[in-house]
């Protein structure tokens, strides 16, 4: 693939909201500008936002791959995704915004005051935020393989972090969720303008469209995609989709960087309105996955979905591997190129290659590079909030000190958690770190949600109860995960990819069990003022 | 300088008839609402994963049972959406009745 149409495009995307940067930074002088953009982010602006956070490479390479290797199995992430939204719809947008000033931290100890809680809730944080971080720029290294190997991967992490490290520290919160809406817009338009060319490619008929998708031929065996059971199968695959789908659902209402966009609108109601705009937008998205994904898989063709090799270098790789000769010579002298190793994670931009020509391939590639871009913002400023606001301003200062070092503070966090993850990635590129999205699902879903919950709905909860969740949630997804198949391979102890099924109960116990221990009286009494705040906004944060 | 509420007077609003009214009200949707859609997207994963065979049966044109099912829920998360925001218009009105009422007693006791 041809790198220069993606660079001079991706440039553009860079300097467009260089320039929005520039704007925002006079506007982010204060905590209130730089972690809520002043709560003047309107309802349809941070609808936007939200989809431009959430809505990650993974989800744009990754989902469209899957769907177009596995079909069906692959879009259970879509629906799971699309459907985590009413969670936070119903049970925390709104309260959030009431009883919350920057970061779930505060939500959790609004009644449950003390040092402990705080401090936890800010691991928490940190924990869910560092792995998803390093999980996206270390996908950076992966796309820049694929499309663009002409650049190093080294210097696409650096860039990448380097851009991410300025939009957060001069243009603040207001200028982060600009690069979010723009993201969002830019990758809307296109997995739009994919699946129309896909639907197109058989004369708009969704009933040619799909019949071609259910009998799809790949090497002599005609498979369909229509049908379960490609990625997932068996008792253990049964399992395993049932606690992927808990910790989907669950967990998108645990993730820091979506609920801190919550306390960027001026209202609950408006919190309640991003949300409405959140699920119009990410639904039309995961939609699209299916139409991008089945249209690879039919227009393309799996066995052609992978890196390219052309004339000397694929004479190169067939000579230095012999006992593929055969197979690899029809195939050049058929295609022209070889395809040595299927990479799924380049079906949408080879989709877009087949039907638009390389132009469209190097602007998908160039929106890829910019959805990465928009989502490690969101992580680093919420990152940078969880260490400044929590564990500096509130833990180690008490409360005291002025605007001015909280700036500091805020800012020099986010250069560190910036540089900690260029250097981190930098260090794990090579390795595949898929699963790191699954473990911050798992935390979210598995530490924060129960106590986030049981906070808001139980009057005799304690703070010993939610240190107990938090750590039975955080511990038991780590320990799961670690002695799980993602890392022990076949020597597996723990069966399942995914800890949620497990992992969820036992933050949910932990919370409950340590309740029951003892009674926890001053935060009762303080049970009363959350519902009120929560549910009629007197009182909460201007 | 912002209102402030003090902590006798949380107890007082929150055992007011008409807090305790629209507690109910929100209680009343939410809780069957979210037990309704974890069923309903638990019930894909579940019947995908331990009757592959009968999901996998063509249902409209070539789109399967499972297909069908996954696609549905994207109608059903739209349509709680849509129920949701109606129903949260008369939240809207009672939280601000409180609130205003709230701001008044203030300025009343400050006086």
């Amino acid at each position: 693939m041809n790198a220069q149409p993606s660079l001079v495009m991706f440039g553009v995307f860079v300097g467009i909201t260089l320039v929005v940067t520039y704007w925002a930074s006079g506007k982010s002088h204060t905590s209130l500008g730089f972690y809520a953009a002043h709560r003047r982010i309107g309802g349809l602006q941070n609808g936007w936002a939200i989809a431009g956070d959430y809505v990650s490479a993974a989800s744009f390479l990754g989902i469209t791959g899957l769907v177009a290797f596995y079909g069906f199995d692959g879009f259970m992430y879509s629906v799971g995704w699309l459907v985590a939204y009413l969670a936070v719809l119903f049970l925390v947008a709104e309260p959030l915004r009431n009883t919350g000033k920057f970061t779930v931290a505060d939500l959790m100890s609004f009644r449950l005051r003390g040092r402990g809680v705080r401090a936890i809730a800010a691991l928490s944080t940190l924990a869910i935020t560092l792995f998803y971080l390093i999980a996206q720029m270390v996908g950076v290294s992966a796309i820049v393989n694929l499309l663009l190997p002409r650049f190093g991967d080294i210097v696409a992490i650096a860039t990448v972090g380097v851009l991410m490290i300025v939009y957060v520290l001069f243009g603040g919160m207001l200028g982060t969720t600009w690069v979010q809406i723009i993201k969002a817009g830019l990758l809307l338009l296109t997995a739009i303008g994919l699946s129309l060319l896909a639907i197109g490619h058989f004369q708009f008929s969704l009933a040619n469209f799909f019949n071609a998708a259910s009998s799809v031929r790949s090497g002599g065996t005609a498979s369909n995609l229509l049908q379960p059971g490609l990625l997932f199968h068996g008792t253990l695959g049964a399992w395993n989709l049932i606690s992927l789908g808990l910790a989907l659902v669950l967990g998108t209402a645990g993730l820091p960087h979506i609920l801190m966009r919550f306390f960027t609108v001026p209202s609950a109601r408006a919190a309640r309105t991003s949300v409405a705009w959140a699920m119009v937008l990410v639904g039309i998205f995961y939609l699209t996955t299916s139409f991008m994904g089945l249209g690879a898989a039919t227009i393309v063709g799996k066995e052609h979905i992978g890196r390219r090799m052309y004339a000397g270098q694929a004479i190169q790789y067939i000579s230095r591997h012999p006992q593929q000769q055969q197979d690899l010579d029809a195939q050049l002298t058929r295609d022209g190129y070889i395809v040595p190793k299927p990479d799924s994670n380049l079906a949408a931009p080879l989709l877009a290659q087949q039907i638009g020509g390389s132009l469209l391939a190097a602007f998908v590639a160039a929106v890829a590079f910019a959805t990465i871009l928009a989502v490690v913002a969101g992580l680093t400023i919420t990152a940078s909030s969880a260490f400044a606001h929590d564990i500096w301003f509130s833990l180690v200062r008490n409360g005291h000190g002025d605007e001015n070092e909280h700036l500091f503070v805020a800012r020099s966090t986010a250069l560190v958690v910036g540089a900690l993850a260029i250097v981190l990635s930098i260090a794990l590129r090579g390795f595949n770190v898929a699963f790191l999205v699954g473990l911050a699902f798992a935390v979210a879903a598995s530490a924060n949600v129960p106590v986030i919950l049981l906070a808001l709905g139980w009057r005799r909860f304690t703070r010993t109860g939610a240190i107990a969740g938090m750590l039975a949630g955080l511990i038991s997804s780590l320990a799961l995960i670690a002695i799980g198949p993602v890392l022990m391979g076949s020597h597996a102890i723990f069966p399942l990819e995914n800890p949620g099924i497990v992992s969820i109960p036992i933050g949910l116990a932990g919370a409950i069990l340590g309740t029951l221990l003892a009674r926890d009286r001053e935060s009762e009494a303080m049970f009363d003022q959350l519902q009120v705040r929560a549910t009629t906004g007197i009182g909460a944060e201007v | 300088m912002k209102p402030h509420v003090g902590p006798a007077r949380w107890e007082v609003l929150a055992s007011e008839p008409e807090f305790r009214a629209l507690l109910r009200a929100r209680r009343r949707f939410v809780v069957p609402a979210t037990l309704f859609f974890i069923a309903y997207y638990l019930a894909l994963p579940i019947s995908v994963g331990f009757w592959p065979k009968v999901m996998s049966r063509p249902a409209l044109g070539p789109l399967t049972l499972a297909y069908c099912f996954a696609l549905s829920q994207f109608a059903m998360a739209w349509i709680l959406l849509a129920l949701y925001l109606r129903r949260a218009r008369h939240f809207d009105v009672a939280a601000a009745r409180m609130r205003r009422q709230e701001t008044h007693e203030l300025i009343d006791a400050e006086r």
